[in-house]
């Protein structure tokens, strides 16, 4: 059974000058101890998608649809099992490292603090656990006396996926984890992410713009256009060999530096992502995708199976099947 | 294109008018300082100076409002509605140029300050300090008292010590702005230091000083009710020298209420318009605060 | 690979050193002690040559575009622009300004925010005092790929998107003519797909006008993508440099491989050690040996190479245009 099940997720927000659609109907399922790549772009929904997987968007969301967590409906949850959820079965590691910590407390009292709220721990044995996930973060025991500011960027990132440990979650969300960070901790992060998912049978959903990265820790990855899923599929095989113009694109923007088709030839995307509150009809990609027919337009695209394991919502992939 | 540029302010001053709209006490405020502030115009269509002399009065002294005249006599038998209408555009005209002295000497000393790094804006800061620390009524008092009293000096009085908070508050906002990315891009494009502060930092500094200069008013007219009283003034009518005023010929115990009660009324009313005013302002106009 | 090779190496030898940096040091002062910023550094920026200036952040790269573009005063050596030190009197300061141009990391910070397109592109002729200020604006914001340019001169940077706000800034930078661009991580703050497009534009500059670039990044796909050249900076100084295919394909310097070795779908990761690099503390010896994975791992050992490491610093490496690396371990096979 899966872990994590959405089904029809749709998110819309109210503002003054009407509703923007900003997640359209996504569908998705994670098996427990797998890792999934969501990939898109600034505006895309991605981030509000992770949001809505544990309720934490503002109030002038809109959530519809089911998102089962262990057959379990976030959305129809009574607060109190919610905040149970928050804590002890997914917790969600920010981009931004700098805010997520209190700058005046200690971090070791920080990463405790979850345990001795909730009655998890005595402050004795909360000591002892917390020693326990610096140590698994690869920061030495002494270091939970230590301020945030005494702490580098990587090292900060480090105690805050420590913090996402400290309740034993079955699930972690993590929003552009390596985004402001430097390649070699970047690298140092990304090995522990992958480390932890393989060795605690943790499930993990990490949203990023950068398809190599999500490729290289996730099994699974969806890229993500204008509010949809416009590919899903074992990571690898949507990397190298994408069926969606857009996942082609994302694909092609971070070279493999020694190949020579990418040296002095940068590919990108023409025009600018859709505005929400105007989204192109049929296909929504259509006005920047290279290889758009006719039908694009029109076209009502869905998911169509694109090999094993795979779906695409593209015309060309429908054709081809 | 400058009818397309003029549409775009229009617009732009369109949107600040809608979330201004939107503080109801601001709007207050300005409905009341609209109707002191016409009044005040077109004061002398009806009224002139004579209005303050003992000479020409022909009401009784400490004549009960509703008798011969509607808000009462004072000592002389002047009317003290014609005296308030009169005196209005003596309060109002020293609060505006007051305040508006004190934020061009904030303004340019906040944003050098600001901008000059290095000796010049610590030193500047320094002086602004020393502004900031000093008992400002007292200064204006001995000011007004070495120069005279006359409007201009009023005014100069109040100006010269008002300012430092005004300059805090626009080195801050300079500060703020200065570290922007666009400030180094603007020099790399060969901007000098005039550039940088008067096209960038000035329009970005705007809206706060607008603020803050309104409520700038507001205590520049308390300050000079303050001065009045205590009897520096610009020997011409004001709210604070009618307060005077009644303080000297003992309108308190002549049972003269309306003669303290009305000046005062009208500066408390006027102040506190501009404060809802400018505290509106701030709220639309302040990013920081929204 | 070596087809490739020649024809680059050729035309970096024949091309006249425009942008130039001669031992250059940069010093700050960091909390009561001196760091080292820019701490001896040689690099020369050809006629339309691109340069990609790789590092980690507190490597010094920024500065060092900074000092290049007359921002911040070298604390000694020189800058030469087409053979003549850069003198930092505020008139000549402004000359240079016309020819060496800035674009930034976040083009919604670059542009200020009440400026239409317009205003921001016509900021630098201004200054200037060129003529035709409205041709000049209009030619620079289509040679930054917006067209019509009469389109967008009234809009206001938040009703763009970000590609086109970072095409704003490099038209604003366009629109004083300059031969150098500098630019210091042109892309990082784009969505992927734009990325591409705008380095793409930076590739058809230099092919459509001639001009060079100094591109900072820590992206060395980006180095690939466009740059001619890289130069690989380490606590202030330049470790490697050489044309791209050289270096990025067979690197050299230990640094440099441990950076190649964490892209994504590198087969063996090189993870470093030891403590972030701090100007403020340089280590004596190769400044690089505390986190050497070639000295850690004893392979300068068995080289005999360890003890120098260790205590005897390396030459600044010279403004060259063929492959160099500063590593006393690699120097041992030439």
């Amino acid at each position: 059974m899966s872990l994590l099940e959405l089904d029809d997720v749709s998110v819309t927000y109210r503002i003054a000058s009407g509703e923007v659609p900003a997640v359209r109907g996504v569908s998705l399922k994670l098996a427990a101890g797998a890792a999934l790549g969501v990939a898109g772009e600034s505006g895309s929904g991605k981030s509000t998608l992770a949001m809505s997987l544990l309720r934490l968007l503002p109030a002038d969301a809109r959530v519809t649809g089911k998102i089962l967590l262990d057959g379990e409906d976030v959305l129809t949850m009574k607060w109190g099992r919610l905040r149970a959820v928050r804590w002890a079965e997914a917790s969600i590691v920010f981009q931004g490292a700098q805010h997520g910590l209190n700058p005046v407390r200690r971090i070791g009292d920080q990463i405790a603090e979850p345990l001795l709220v909730h009655g998890l721990a005595k402050p004795e044995g909360a000591r002892k656990r917390v020693a326990e996930l610096l140590d698994q973060v690869g920061l030495p025991s002494w270091r939970a006396r230590s301020y945030p500011h005494e702490l580098s960027g990587g090292q900060r990132q480090r105690v805050m996926i420590a913090m996402a440990l400290a309740c034993e979650p079955r699930l972690i969300i993590a929003d552009e984890p390596t985004t402001a960070l430097d390649v070699m901790v970047q690298a140092q992060v990304l090995t522990l992410i992958k480390e932890l998912v393989a060795s605690q049978d943790i499930s993990l959903i990490m949203i990023s713009h950068d398809l190599s990265v999500l490729a290289d820790v996730c099994g699974q990855l969806a890229v993500m256009y204008a509010g949809r899923i416009v590919e899903n599929g074992p990571s690898h095989e949507v990397f190298h060999d994408a069926r969606h113009p857009y996942s082609k694109a994302l694909a092609a923007a971070f070279p493999t530096v020694g190949d020579p088709v990418s040296r002095m030839a940068p590919k990108g995307l023409g025009g600018d992502p859709p505005d929400p509150m105007r989204l192109p009809g049929g296909c929504s990609f259509h006005p920047r995708c290279p290889v758009a027919v006719e039908a694009c337009p029109t076209l009502d695209v869905e998911l169509w199976s694109a090999g094993a394991g795979r779906t695409a919502a593209c015309v060309h992939v429908k054709e081809a099947s | 294109m400058t009818t397309v540029a003029w549409a775009r302010r229009k617009m732009a001053f369109g949107r600040f008018w809608t979330t201004f709209r939107r503080q109801p006490a601001g709007v207050v405020g300005l409905g009341i300082l609209v109707v002191a502030v016409v009044l005040a115009l077109i004061a002398p269509l009806f009224i002139d100076d004579s209005v303050t002399s003992v000479v020409s009065d022909t009401g009784k002294s400490f004549g009960a409002p509703g008798t011969d005249s509607a808000l009462g006599n004072d000592e002389s038998g002047r009317s003290i509605l014609e005296l308030i209408w009169w005196g209005s555009r003596t309060s109002l005209l020293i609060g505006f140029l007051a305040a508006a002295l004190a934020m061009v000497i904030g303004t340019v000393i906040g944003i050098a300050s600001g901008h000059f790094r290095g000796w010049i804006g610590a030193a500047l800061m320094r002086v602004t300090d020393w502004f900031l620390v000093l008992p400002s009524l007292v200064t204006a008092l001995v000011l007004a008292a070495i120069l005279g009293g006359s409007m201009t000096t009023i005014i100069v009085a109040i100006g010269v010590t008002a300012w430092p908070s005004t300059a805090r508050l626009i080195r801050a906002q300079t500060l703020a702005v200065e570290a922007r990315p666009y400030i180094e891009r603007s020099k790399a494009l060969g901007a000098g230091h005039w550039h940088v502060m008067t096209k960038h930092v000035l329009p970005n500094v705007a809206p706060l000083l607008l603020a803050s200069t309104t409520l700038e008013v507001a205590s520049a007219i308390v300050t000079e009710s303050t001065l009045a009283f205590l009897g520096v003034s610009s020997n011409k009518t004001s709210w604070g020298t009618m307060l005077r005023g009644s303080y000297d010929w003992n309108a308190a115990s002549n049972g003269a209420w309306w003669y303290i009660v009305i000046p005062g009324l009208c500066i408390v009313a006027v102040v506190m318009a501009f404060t809802l005013v400018g505290r509106a302002l701030e709220a639309v106009l302040n990013p920081r605060l929204r | 690979m070596t087809e490739t090779e020649t024809p680059v190496e050729h035309a970096a030898a024949t091309r006249t050193t425009l942008l130039e940096a001669q031992d250059l040091h940069v010093d700050f002062a960091s909390r009561g002690r001196r760091a080292r910023a820019v701490d001896g550094v040689n690099l020369a920026i050809g006629e339309g040559e691109i340069v990609a200036l790789v590092g980690e952040s507190g490597c010094g790269k920024t500065t060092l575009a900074r000092t290049l573009l007359g921002l911040e005063r070298p604390s000694s050596g020189t800058v030469r622009y087409g053979g003549a030190p850069l003198s930092y009197d505020s008139r000549s300061l402004k000359a240079y300004r016309r020819e060496v141009q800035l674009v930034l990391q976040d083009p919604t910070g670059s542009l200020n925010p009440r400026h239409t397109v317009y205003e921001a592109v016509a900021e630098g002729p201004r200054i200037h005092g060129l003529p035709d200020e409205e041709k000049v604006v209009a030619d620079a914001l289509s040679r930054a790929g917006l067209r019509p340019p009469e389109r967008f001169f009234l809009r206001y940077p938040h009703e763009l998107s970000g590609g086109q706000r970072q095409r704003v800034v490099i038209a604003g930078a366009l629109a004083l003519n300059p031969r150098v661009l500098v630019a210091d991580e042109p892309v990082a703050s784009l969505d992927a797909s734009v990325r591409g497009e705008i380095l793409a534009l930076m590739l058809k500059l230099r092919a459509d006008l001639g001009l060079s670039a100094l591109v900072v990044t820590h992206d060395l796909g980006l180095a690939w993508n466009i740059a001619d050249r890289v130069a690989v900076m380490y606590l202030g100084r330049i470790v490697e440099s050489g044309p791209v295919e050289q270096v990025l394909t067979a690197p050299r310097h230990p640094y440099t491989q441990a950076l190649m070795s964490v892209l994504p779908e590198s087969p063996e990761r090189v993870i470093l050690t030891g403590e972030p690099p701090d100007p403020t503390r340089i280590p004596g010896g190769c400044r690089f040996h505390a986190r050497c994975q070639v000295l850690a791992s004893g392979r300068a050992e068995e080289a005999g190479v360890a003890a120098r490491c260790r205590t005897e610093p390396l030459e600044i490496l010279p403004a060259v245009p063929t492959a160099q690396e500063a590593c006393h371990y690699a120097a041992l096979n030439p």
